[in-house]
């Protein structure tokens, strides 16, 4: 696919580091009719998948006691912005495991020096 | 020949390369899947009339080519033009042929954003399918105590009554690489810089197979 970077690179956008672990807001950007707002979506990203232009992230919320999860992609001009609260202490790429637990066992600890060395 | 052939229109095609398919975002935010043709430069190899063939038409060619393999039919035709000989060639009906000029060059500047167009290519070769695989049958069940026959197209006709099997009867055979025309699609945008076309939607054939872009046949333009 290295043909076609050419026409990737145009869609592709700055984000931020982030990995699984990491909590995220998330500036959704939300059509009424004609006028547009952001809506902030703050939760933990539980997997990236993907690469390229057509990478995307889950985040993960419970809201009001239900869990919640919403996939973006990547570069899509709906994520307004992405910002980068904490950083996770996590073991594994995809943090499904997540779903099935609720409250103390759902906490993840934060990361303590995040990405030391380069 | 006759007066009953159906009234010419002017088309507008391209011969190009299929690259491949990626994803972009429209001016709205919506994902469009997207097949990136490369038709660099076309160049105009003969143009037909009424007159001296019975009906008017454009040749294209593209494509670079090692001027030694040429044959020398090709090699006397691309001489009389004074054009530097390509690989493929394409015809195209059009009633506006005699606007074109021979040496002429074309690029992807002649079709638009948003203009509507069929794509002619040959699709993948599947090799020798099964009937389930190439004509869509529905096979034979997979428990009930079925034999080893799942896959099979179970019976083909009747018995000395016609005593023969019926011409077109549908079988396992060569599948794909048939030439196929999808249409109306629209052109998401074109890089005038790189000669690509960006189509919504897929396009038959492999990556690097030969695909012509032309005007839609159906439509409102007609």
């Amino acid at each position: 696919m290295q043909k076609l970077d050419a026409v990737d690179a145009v869609s592709l956008r700055e984000v931020p580091a982030f990995r699984a672990g990491d909590t995220l807001k998330v500036g959704v950007n939300i059509i009424e009719g004609s006028r547009s707002r952001i809506q902030v979506f703050q939760g933990v990203v539980i997997s990236r998948s993907g690469a390229g232009v057509r990478e995307t992230f889950t985040v993960r919320k419970v809201s009001f006691g239900v869990g919640v999860e919403r996939t973006f992609p990547l570069h899509s001009p709906t994520v307004d912005h992405i910002e980068v609260v904490s950083r996770g202490a996590v073991r594994r790429a995809k943090l499904y495991y997540l779903r099935g637990r609720s409250g103390k066992a759902a906490k993840i600890r934060e990361r303590r020096e995040p990405t030391s060395a380069s | 020949m006759t007066s009953t052939t159906t009234s010419e229109r002017a088309v507008k095609a391209l011969l190009g390369t299929k690259l491949g398919m990626t994803q972009v975002w429209d001016e709205a935010g919506r994902l469009r899947p997207v097949t990136v043709i490369e038709v660099g430069s076309n160049v105009v190899t003969q143009v037909k009339s009424p007159e001296t063939d019975g009906y008017s038409s454009v040749q294209l060619a593209y494509g670079q080519i090692d001027p030694r393999k040429l044959t020398q039919p090709l090699r006397a035709r691309f001489d009389a033009a004074g054009i530097t000989p390509r690989r493929h060639l394409a015809e195209v009906r059009t009633s506006d042929a005699a606007e074109y000029s021979v040496g002429q060059e074309l690029t992807a500047e002649l079709f638009e954003a948003g203009a509507v167009v069929d794509v002619v290519g040959t699709t993948k070769g599947k090799g020798t399918a099964g009937v389930m695989k190439r004509h869509g049958f529905h096979g034979v069940g997979a428990s009930h105590g079925a034999h080893r026959n799942h896959r099979k197209p179970g019976s083909i006709g009747g018995a000395s009554t016609p005593s023969r099997v019926f011409k077109g009867l549908r079988m396992a055979g060569r599948m794909g690489h048939d030439r196929q025309t999808t249409q109306n699609l629209t052109i998401h945008s074109v890089d005038l810089e790189k000669g690509y076309l960006l189509v919504v939607g897929p396009v038959p054939g492999p990556r690097g197979g030969i695909v012509v872009v032309k005007t839609a046949s159906k439509g409102a333009q007609r």
